[in-house]
């Protein structure tokens, strides 16, 4: 007995088994689901071997969300192996590192923000205008967030993709919820994932949030963060849409 | 136990599927990055591939340490042995 028993679930972003979508898929399948997962461009050939290390093989997509061949695409895709979906996770951000991270905040050209906001905020609204016709009323739709309500260190211009992807989720929350679809998305601590690893200046993270968090904070687990993904996809959340739920040990409740 | 040379000669065979390196060229002494132009992403590849094939676990934080493919065998060879 899980509480995803008999739900279907495409979790989108998932690299290593070192991702959070990889935390996600996993939990999900010990609580009963069916879980496809996706990405894409040369990553896509190392998801499919680390798919073999999930305690169920999923099929493996391939879904560039800035490519509207590839959404357009989807459904069939998922038909192929499940004939709807209760809920989908968008696990997927991309800011050049070189430009719009670092430090380099007033230097932050406008081709590499706008791809930034398009692939890490305007794909959350892709994705579920595409998936929506698959789900049906107690559907969920969650996304992952770094706390954008404040600035960090480093985070620069990924932390304004992070506000649109806040707001969007919002628009989404607003929107789907006449079809009885819920959107909220998770604000995760720090973890060392791919991603994480390409922010210049990541570590500077980890120190504040290990001495103040109360619950303290392990930033290679990710099974807290995937605990709580799965909790909003089921059906114990069925009248939260629009939130969004810190992962992070209780350090965005500390002033010091 | 594998020996050195085979797993150099596993791994060159996983390098030359991923990179499209020629095996032959995958020796002990080259770099990863500068003579065989490996880069990040097909690194990770790489070792993803390699921890299936040899059975052993590679950390992230190991990884920056195995410059050359003999540091990467050297990794194996101890990383099968303990
Ligand atoms: N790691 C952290 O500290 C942390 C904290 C809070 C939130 N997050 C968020 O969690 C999510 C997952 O990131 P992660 O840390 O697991 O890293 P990750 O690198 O494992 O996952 C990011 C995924 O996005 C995919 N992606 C990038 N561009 C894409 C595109 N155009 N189309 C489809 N997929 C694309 C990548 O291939 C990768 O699978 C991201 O939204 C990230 O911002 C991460």
């Amino acid at each position: 007995m899980g509480i995803l028993d008999g739900k279907r679930i495409l979790v989108a972003g998932v690299t290593l088994d070192s991702s959070i979508g990889f935390a996600t898929a996993k939990v999900a399948q010990e609580q009963g689901a069916t879980v496809l997962i996706s990405n894409f461009g040369r990553a896509l050939s190392i998801t499919k071997r680390i798919a073999k290390r999930l305690p169920v093989e999923p099929p493996v997509l391939e879904l560039d969300v800035t490519d509207d061949e590839h959404l357009a695409a989807l459904p069939d895709k998922i038909r192929e192996h499940v004939d709807g979906l209760d809920g989908v996770v968008h696990s997927i951000a991309y800011g050049n590192p070189e430009t719009i991270l670092g430090g380099k905040f007033l230097d932050g050209p406008w081709d590499d923000v706008s791809r930034a906001v398009h692939v890490s905020a305007y794909s959350l609204k892709a994705l579920a205008v595409t998936c929506a016709p698959l789900m049906s009323r107690g559907g969920s739709i969650v996304g992952l967030t770094f706390d954008a309500t404040v600035a960090w260190p480093g985070y620069d211009w990924m932390g304004v993709a992070k506000a649109a992807l806040e707001s969007t989720s919002r628009y989404l929350a607003r929107d789907l919820g006449a079809q009885g679809i819920r959107c909220n998305l998770v604000s995760a601590g720090p973890l060392k994932t791919l991603a994480a690893k390409a922010i210049p200046g990541f570590e500077k993270f980890e120190e504040p949030w290990l001495e103040r968090a109360p619950l303290g904070w392990d930033p290679s687990d990710l099974e807290p963060t995937g605990k709580t993904i799965v909790g909003l996809l089921s059906d114990f959340f069925p009248s939260t849409t629009g939130e969004i739920v810190h992962v992070d040990g209780g350090y965005h409740a500390m002033g010091a | 136990m594998a020996s050195t040379e085979e797993i150099r000669s596993n791994l060159a065979e996983i390098v030359n599927e991923i990179a499209g390196i020629p095996v032959e060229d995958v020796q002990l002494d080259k770099s990863f990055t500068d003579d065989l132009d490996v880069d990040s992403l097909s690194m990770v590849e790489v070792v993803v591939a390699a921890e299936e094939k040899f059975s052993v676990k590679i950390p992230d934080d190991e990884v920056k340490n195995l410059k050359t493919v003999g540091d990467a065998v050297a990794f194996i060879e101890r990383a099968q042995n303990g």
